[in-house]
């Protein structure tokens, strides 16, 4: 039964994905273009097959706090939301992050800025990759392209956020989170034990265990000379992660005079619009990042060595692209095609923006 | 094999839906497949479409700028999406509503009147699968067969009961459509 191919949104890959990993919990509020998983949570009932608590919440500030209080226990919870909300779980994102907890987020982004538009949009880059709430913190960035990528980074955002006690986020955008497309579930794994838990998880707040001693989680220090040795520590977690974590996938680099660089499912978009220039005699390459911090900067500065030029395309004012230039340091010209508010490019717009900007 | 599918016309008419039982017929004939719609807040009126695309290999990008099909519901997708279908493409229209007919030589242009059909079958909710009945007949994608296993998957069991009142519809609409 595991290897059936199904049919179905993103959103709702991320829910079934969620229940067969074996989460223990999610907390949200619905809020467009991601209602479908809550929704899609509430419909399956996983309360009465795995156990999983599925709640929906008054407000994104008690959701994400929620998911705080869940993650201080060792369990695997997770919150989702669409851009304004995401907002509003800022605060508690940095006390995770602070209080060294894994937890998975989900971002499917519509256009801002303010309540904006239901429609998609990849203007929470900076957000997501640059810190959103307060404090020196990262998240492990997730950015999926295909509903087959909702359902598998679920299970690699929880894995990741366990590994380093760091909390994921999966950045979609409402394209990636409102098509269908055909999907292979994940496999079905069982909720850990509240004794897996407490071996697993020597820092999670589960009474004295066995221990002797109860953990307290707190991402409050008033001593700032060990608040700075906390910080070291972060960012010794996050150079590790630097180290190990960078993923992106490379289309048609072998050969390519030029670059295109984008996320999600832009790259996608991208990709059709490489494939009619190479029949225009045109050769672009396509790098996709997919983990959009840690950021594949050494793979982009690899391939610019090769290249005139490089297009970054967003949907949003140009947010990524000061990441690929920074990649590769003002060496070449590095220009920024992006579409706002929630309208979406299409393949001859993506290309008729490389040919202006190199003469083509 | 590759088709680019877009399906145009107001919230209500089952524009979605009829893309989604597409989609379903394509998974069932084991093909790759994209579904992704475009729509407003609104639950009825509105202009809603959906961009279905069906092939045996990898699909890149689920949005596009020119399409081999454009199923018509009303005038404003008419005048919207008429000039976007590719040449030697086809388009498929309901002749009901619409005031300026298409003028494109250089496409396969069908005109189906599925809403008078609509009536005579008594049946409303049926208008989208007597589109999708000629859809699949002017140019075959997937089979009758693939389309009824579609609706069955698609369709939660409580609603199965009405799959003959579809099976009915999508053979009407093939019927509506004449190969030369």
């Amino acid at each position: 039964m595991n290897e059936e191919v199904r049919l179905m949104k993103g959103n709702e890959a991320i829910a079934h994905a969620a229940i067969r990993y074996g989460v223990d919990g999610y907390f949200g509020y619905p809020i467009t273009p991601q209602s479908e998983v809550l929704e899609t949570l509430e419909a399956e009932m996983p309360w009465e097959t795995t156990g999983m608590v599925v709640l929906q919440a008054e407000s994104e500030v008690a959701s994400i706090n929620m998911v705080y209080g869940g993650a201080a226990t060792g369990k695997a919870v997770m919150t989702s939301s669409s851009s304004p909300g995401v907002s509003l779980m800022q605060e508690g994102i940095s006390y995770i992050a602070a209080a060294e907890l894994p937890a998975l987020i989900v971002n499917v982004m519509r256009g801002g800025p303010g309540l904006g538009t239901i429609h998609p949009s990849q203007s929470d880059y900076f957000q997501a990759t640059k810190g959103g709430g307060h404090g020196d913190y990262h998240l492990i960035v997730l950015a999926p392209a295909t509903v087959q990528e909702m359902a598998d980074f679920v299970g690699l955002g929880f894995d990741l956020a366990f590994k380093y006690r760091t909390p994921a986020m999966i950045l979609a955008d409402g394209i990636v989170g409102q098509m269908m497309e055909k999907v292979v579930l994940p496999p079905v794994r069982q909720r850990r034990t509240p004794e897996q838990i407490t071996e697993q998880c020597p820092w999670a707040a589960t009474g004295k265990s066995g221990r002797g001693h109860r953990n307290v989680v707190t991402s409050l220090e008033l001593d700032s000379a060990i608040m700075e040795k906390n910080n070291e520590r972060f960012q010794r977690t996050y150079a590790e992660i630097e180290r190990n974590e960078v993923r992106f996938q490379s289309y048609y680099t072998d050969d390519c005079d030029y670059l295109i660089v984008a996320f999600g499912s832009v790259a996608r978009i991208c990709l059709k619009s490489i494939e009619e220039a190479r029949k225009q005699g045109i050769k672009i390459g396509l790098i996709r990042p997919i983990t959009l911090w840690p950021f594949p900067y050494e793979a982009i500065a690899e391939v610019a060595k090769q290249v005139k030029g490089i297009l970054v395309v967003e949907l949003n004012a140009g947010q990524m692209i000061e990441d690929v230039r920074l990649a590769v340091s003002h060496e070449m010209p590095v220009y920024h095609f992006g579409r706002m508010g929630g309208i979406v490019p299409n393949p001859l717009e993506v290309l008729n923006a490389f040919k202006s900007h190199f003469n083509n | 094999m590759t088709e680019e599918i877009i399906i145009a016309g107001f919230g209500g008419q089952g524009v979605l839906s009829m893309g989604k039982i597409l989609a379903y017929a394509a998974l069932m004939d084991d093909l790759e497949v994209t579904w992704m719609p475009s729509y407003g807040p609104e639950q009825r009126g509105g202009t809603a479409n959906v961009t279905v695309i069906l092939s045996d290999s990898t699909i890149s990008s689920p949005v596009l700028d020119t399409y081999d099909i454009a199923v018509i519901l009303n005038q404003q997708s008419l005048d919207k999406f008429e000039s976007h279908v590719k040449p030697g493409g086809m388009l498929i229209y309901d002749p009901s509503g619409i005031h300026h007919k298409p003028t494109r030589d250089d496409i396969t242009v069908i005109s189906v009147d599925a809403m008078t059909a609509t009536i005579e079958m008594g049946n409303a909710k049926g208008y989208n699968m007597i589109l999708l009945g000629a859809l699949i007949k002017a140019r075959p994608m997937v089979s009758i067969d693939a389309v009824l296993r579609g609706l069955k998957k698609a369709l939660p069991e409580r609603h199965h009961h009405l799959i003959p009142a579809n099976e009915a519809a999508l053979r009407r609409g093939m019927n509506l459509v004449v190969n030369e």
